[in-house]
């Protein structure tokens, strides 16, 4: 199999792949929407969300994007010193971002709030943490990634996974837009 | 045994099957085809309807493929080979046009009778409707007649030509309400409150049940519908006043528990608004400003 | 301490009852039989080398087909226990199962004749037959293929072993909430359903996007997509359902799970849940995959019924547009089946008519298949009278979808017998009759001889008739009321003889399917005379038919070139032969890999694990996929060469043996 041809399948492949993620956070999506009033009872968004501290956040994974690109940059001009520099980079933003997920799902559940409490929390929780899930994979991936790029080089084969890597995080970075509009954004008005 | 006489064998066997058939199924009971109410009367008309217009392409469908089967088997070889036909845009162009004309024809009845036989539509009538709230529960049925303030349990009476005006709901999982011979089912949800409109033509016993798998009683969950004149229901009304056995919240709550094959059972007296406290149950600590989940119609633009 | 890393399993798991021990006993006869088989004729190396960890789409097609094929009789052995019941469950007599042991048939009957016979056949098929006929060597991801096959088989040993350990969800074959709660079922069924077909589920999305893949990708050089083979145009249209459907369904189950094991809400009749939102979100996935299992269908009958007419598909272009016509609009139809909700007559009027428009394009795939047998010279052989039942089928089960698709004539027929019937004279003369007529249509090019035509024909015979006594009286029964899923009914109504005769038409099928097995036993004993020699043995049209059968692991020597379609039939026009000099190249090919298997040996842990609430068990298999997919994923060293001299040996051999 020519590598050219090897390329072009694998990425229309996870092109494909990303379609299907977007079919499944669609469908948290939707079913976040449907729930958004079923409180029972329990506090609103407006009553638990805190804008500055989700913003930061936004701005945290927007960075990591941005920073992910460059990597990219640098894995076409043949860095491998940038590339593994830039991802470093990516790695600790997402780490951060992750951080500070887990910190607002502990301060609500500390609260009593926790997915139990009723229907929105519940799709609120899944939503969100089905991101946060996506984001640890994300991040599974750069490691092993880095590792591989530290030890063989940025070879065909590598470069081409760090491609879809660095299209995945682009994508999980579309997703958190979304999320932060319609579950904070319009949670909190 | 030659091929002529294997053939006429299984015609034969083929007539005596259907012959059969035919013959059971004219003293068979076969409720949505025999209809006691103008309901489900229009719901029959609308399945025959259907059907005769289906047919409009299905026999042309079985003609052509048992006259093509035989005409142009390959041990014929008088009939005509044209290996290279591989279509032809204005024979195409009939069997696109000709269904699109009938489902065409179709859509417009399908739109009509959505709407005019819409479960929450109330039938016009110069009568009273009468208000029937039904509680799905584990594993039978509580009918409550507000305005009487009487209840019974897997037994129905109405009124003949009288609106019947159904409010359902379930106090456990999600069962389906059905009356074949005056009309058909609506979903009964634990939390939501769905209506039913129909009315009965003719007096008689029929059969109800649910049409909706619900869990290990749900064979025995079934139901008689007496209707009869309004004499006998002021009747049964009066007798069933006349036991002393009301139904109370906490009789409710023991009725509501699990049970199989239910007898039938009649209460005198109902706690006023049950059906809305069953309701409410589901609602939540708080019930106001969730109502708009307590109807299915307004949850239409969900779907 | 010992009790909680166990979760909720005890000895109480292990089942008592006679019909069950039964069903368990045979199960674990037939293993154990197959393993003491397996180690006194030494084949276990064999076994593991040849088959499990195959790249090979051909062997991984076969695997599909054996374990759809066992799943068929297991599930219909599921049918005759159910029409058993229904047809001696009367008045004072109670049949031989208790309600929720029926309820666990016909739940279990549906969930595995869908996932794991339906699903089988079809990506059994599809494996065997796309690469071969858009003339490529391989599928787009190999290895990505042998995960999803045995992800596949996961899902199905998971269902099987709810028979052994536990039970399994007795809420239908669907699980509709609050019914699927865990309030309503407190017992492991419904989680075993939630895993099994979570498991078996992602392995279909992975396959959908390796076949678009493949077919976008890989086509022989010429072939553009107006000149693809009709199958192969049916399974893009049904991978591309696959890809939009089915992240549905791994959301829904998820979010089912989520609801039982850590108390959420999203479908609870309290708490805030909206129960109403499973069925629509389960059929959004469901309605489509109806679609998932009968294009490829289609595409078989578009190709068996050319090939026994010898003559072009009538109306290619228009065929291509029906397919994705129905795509398109089974996305748009998921509200009909559930008109009783009481979502309002505007919306259930606008999804009646969607549902009836996709009669259009189904009739006039059936109009441009009947004008294909118009001035043909039409062969009876057995997939075109496998052809000919769907036709008689299918049309009456279209006949009934269309009354069910008008609302108000819905209210009367939905959940009762009449649906019933609708639905499995849809899907057994669509689905079932289709992949029967595509595995004759094909046996030949994969195993190299052909199936017994006189048994084959006796099979059918017993199937159609059957067919038509089992569920003609379930019409009949719908309009009488009676209801689906009836463990007992009252004697007063009537039903009974109707059940009876209904039983009846389950064992002509099932000596249909004894035939069937007979059918094989005889071909692999006398395969010797049904040899096919020529690679060619219906004077096909396609390109699978051009290399030899059983076609070497790389299918093609030489890539052939598709300039028309049907390009076989075109080829071996007269004069239009191609030089035979041919220059054969290196190929180079995947190396076996056994981390399929191993991925879905943890999945499957990892799923008991979740089904039991052993929790060590769940970190245990999601650790060992990861680990897996990462060691996997390093190797960079998956393929080898076959050298050119070694392609031109195996070439030459084979001709000396077969022309």
């Amino acid at each position: 199999m020519s590598d050219p041809e090897a390329e072009s399948k694998a990425l229309t492949g996870f092109w494909i792949y990303l379609m299907t993620d977007c079919v499944l956070f669609a469908s948290l999506f939707a079913t976040f929407a449907v729930l958004r009033n079923n409180t029972y009872g329990g506090p609103g968004g407006d009553e638990l969300f805190s804008l500055p501290f989700v913003l930061t956040e936004t701005l945290i994974l927007l960075t990591s994007s941005f920073t992910c690109g460059l990597g990219m940059l640098s894995a076409r001009m043949g860095s491998k010193k940038q590339v593994l520099f830039w991802f470093a980079l990516t790695f600790l933003l997402g780490v951060a971002f992750l951080g500070l997920e887990l910190s607002e799902f502990h301060r609500l559940a500390a609260e009593g709030n926790n997915w139990r409490r009723s229907g929105f929390l519940s799709a609120f929780f899944t939503l969100v943490s089905t991101h946060g899930l996506h984001i640890t994979a994300g991040l599974l991936w750069m490691a092993v990634m880095m590792y591989k790029t530290a030890r063989r080089g940025l070879t065909t084969g590598n470069v081409r996974k760090l491609t879809m890597l660095s299209l995945f995080w682009h994508f999980l970075d579309v997703v958190w837009i979304f999320i932060f509009s319609i579950v904070y954004l319009i949670g909190a008005l | 045994m030659n091929k002529k006489l294997k053939i006429i064998i299984f015609i034969l066997l083929a007539l005596i099957a259907v012959t059969l058939a035919i013959g059971y199924l004219k003293h068979a009971n076969i409720p949505v085809l025999e209809p006691k109410g103008s309901i489900g009367e229009k719901e029959k008309n609308l399945i025959v309807f259907a059907l005769v217009l289906s047919l409009v392409v299905v026999l042309p469908v079985y003609a052509l493929l048992f006259a093509f089967a035989w005409r142009y088997r390959a041990s014929n070889k008088k009939a005509k080979y044209s290996p290279d036909l591989s279509g032809n845009w204005l024979v195409e162009a009939v069997w696109w046009l000709i269904p699109s004309i009938l489902i065409a024809i179709l859509s417009v009845v399908t739109w009509n009778s959505s709407h005019q036989l819409d479960p929450y539509r109330s039938l016009a009538s110069d009568k009273q409707p009468m208000n029937i709230q039904v509680v799905a529960l584990d594993w039978k049925w509580l009918f409550i007649y507000p305005d009487q303030h009487i209840a019974s349990v897997n037994y129905l009476q109405v009124p003949t030509n009288t609106p019947i005006n159904f409010q359902l709901t379930s106090d456990s999982v999600m069962n389906s309400f059905w009356l074949p011979q005056l009309g058909g089912q609506i979903y009964t949800m634990p939390g939501m409150s769905t209506q039913l409109h129909l009315i009965a033509n003719k007096a008689g016993s029929y059969y109800g049940s649910s049409a909706n798998i619900s869990g290990n009683g749900f064979a025995g969950m079934t139901f008689t519908a007496k209707a009869g004149s309004e004499s006998d229901f002021n009747n049964w009304m009066k007798s069933v006043k006349h036991q002393d056995q009301p139904l109370t919240m906490s009789s409710y709550d023991q009725l509501a528990k699990p049970s199989q094959n239910n007898p039938v059972v009649v209460y005198s007296s109902t706690p006023p608004n049950l059906y809305d406290s069953i309701m409410s149950k589901y609602m939540g600590p708080m019930t106001t400003g969730h109502s708009e989940h307590a109807d299915m119609q307004g949850m239409g633009g969900m779907q | 301490m010992f009790a909680n890393l166990l979760g909720r399993l005890t000895w109480s798991a292990i089942p008592t009852d006679a019909i069950t021990l039964g069903g368990v006993l045979s199960m674990v006869g037939a293993s154990v039989l197959i393993i003491i088989l397996l180690t006194y004729f030494k084949r276990w190396k064999w076994l593991w080398r040849e088959w499990l960890t195959s790249l090979d789409p051909k062997k991984i097609g076969v695997m599909y087909i054996v374990v759809g094929l066992i799943m068929l009789l297991r599930g219909g052995a599921d049918a005759l226990m159910m029409r058993t019941q229904q047809a001696t469950s009367v008045g004072a007599h109670h049949g031989i199962l208790n309600a929720n042991h029926f309820q666990q048939v016909f739940s279990a009957h549906g969930t595995i004749m869908i996932f794991f016979v339906g699903m089988g056949l079809m990506f059994g098929l599809i494996n065997l037959v796309v690469p071969l006929q858009i003339g490529s060597r391989d599928v787009a991801f190999p290895f990505l293929n042998s995960m999803s096959f045995w992800l596949f088989a996961a899902g199905m040993v998971l269902v099987n072993l709810s028979l052994v350990i536990g039970q399994f969800s007795s809420a239908g074959w669907l699980a509709y909430p609050p019914l699927s709660e865990l309030h309503f079922s407190p017992g492991v069924g419904v989680d075993y359903w939630i895993w099994s077909l979570q498991i078996a589920g992602i392995g279909s999305l992975l396959s959908g996007i390796n076949f678009i893949v493949t077919i976008i990708k890989m086509r022989a050089p010429g072939m553009s997509l107006m000149k693809m083979p009709m199958f192969s145009w049916s399974v893009l249209g049904a991978m591309t359902l696959v890809i939009f459907a089915f992240p549905i369904l791994t959301v829904t189950l998820a979010l089912l799970y989520l609801d039982r094991a850590m108390g959420m809400h999203f479908f609870t009749a309290a708490g805030g849940g909206n129960a109403m939102m499973y069925v629509n979100l389960i059929w959004a996935w469901g309605h489509p995959e109806v679609y998932i299992l009968i294009l490829p269908a289609f595409g078989v009958f578009s190709e068996v019924v050319p090939t026994f007419s010898g003559k072009k598909l009538f109306g290619y272009t228009s065929m291509v547009w029906a397919i994705w016509g129905i795509v398109l609009l089974s996305f748009l139809v998921w509200l009909h089946h559930f008109f009783t909700m009481g979502a309002g007559a505007d919306v259930n009027a606008f999804f009646g008519i969607m549902t009836m428009l996709i009669a259009i394009p189904t009739g006039v795939k059936i109009f441009n298949w009947l004008f294909t047998m118009y001035r043909g010279r039409i062969r009876f052989t057995t997939p075109m009278l496998w052809f000919m039942g769907f036709v008689l089928m299918f049309t009456i089960g279209g006949v009934a979808g269309v009354l069910m698709a008008v609302p108000p004539a819905d209210f009367q027929l939905h959940n009762s017998l009449f649906l019933v019937a609708h639905f499995h004279t849809m899907i057994v003369s669509g689905v079932i009759f289709g992949y029967f007529a595509g595995l004759t249509y094909w046996f030949p090019k994969i195993f190299g001889f052909r199936l017994n035509e006189r048994l084959g024909k006796y099979a059918f015979g017993c199937w159609l008739s059957g067919f038509f006594l089992a569920f003609v009286p379930l019409y009949f029964l719908g309009l009488m009321g009676a209801t689906r899923r009836l463990d007992h009914y009252a004697s007063n109504l009537g039903w009974q003889p109707l059940f009876i005769v209904a039983g009846v038409g389950v064992l002509l099928i099932g000596c249909g399917v004894g035939f069937q097995v007979l059918q094989l036993t005889v071909s692999i004993m006398r395969r010797n005379q049904n040899r096919d020699l020529s690679g060619d043995p219906w004077n096909g049209r396609t390109l699978e038919w051009t290399t030899v059968s059983p076609p070497p692991e790389y299918n093609f020597a030489v890539i052939p070139e598709a300039d028309e379609r049907d390009a076989f039939w075109v080829m071996k026009k007269p004069g239009r032969h191609s030089g035979t000099e041919e220059h054969y190249k290196a190929i180079r090919m995947p190396k076996n890999s056994a981390a399929g298997i191993v991925i879905a040996g943890f999945a499957l842990l990892g799923g008991f694990g979740a089904v039991w609430h052993i929790w060590c068990l769940c970190t245990v298999g999601l650790l060992g996929v990861i680990c897996a997919v990462i060691v996997r994923t390093s190797n960079e060293d998956s393929e080898y060469t076959i050298p050119a001299a070694k392609v031109a040996k195996i070439e030459a051999e084979t001709k000396e043996r077969y022309v």
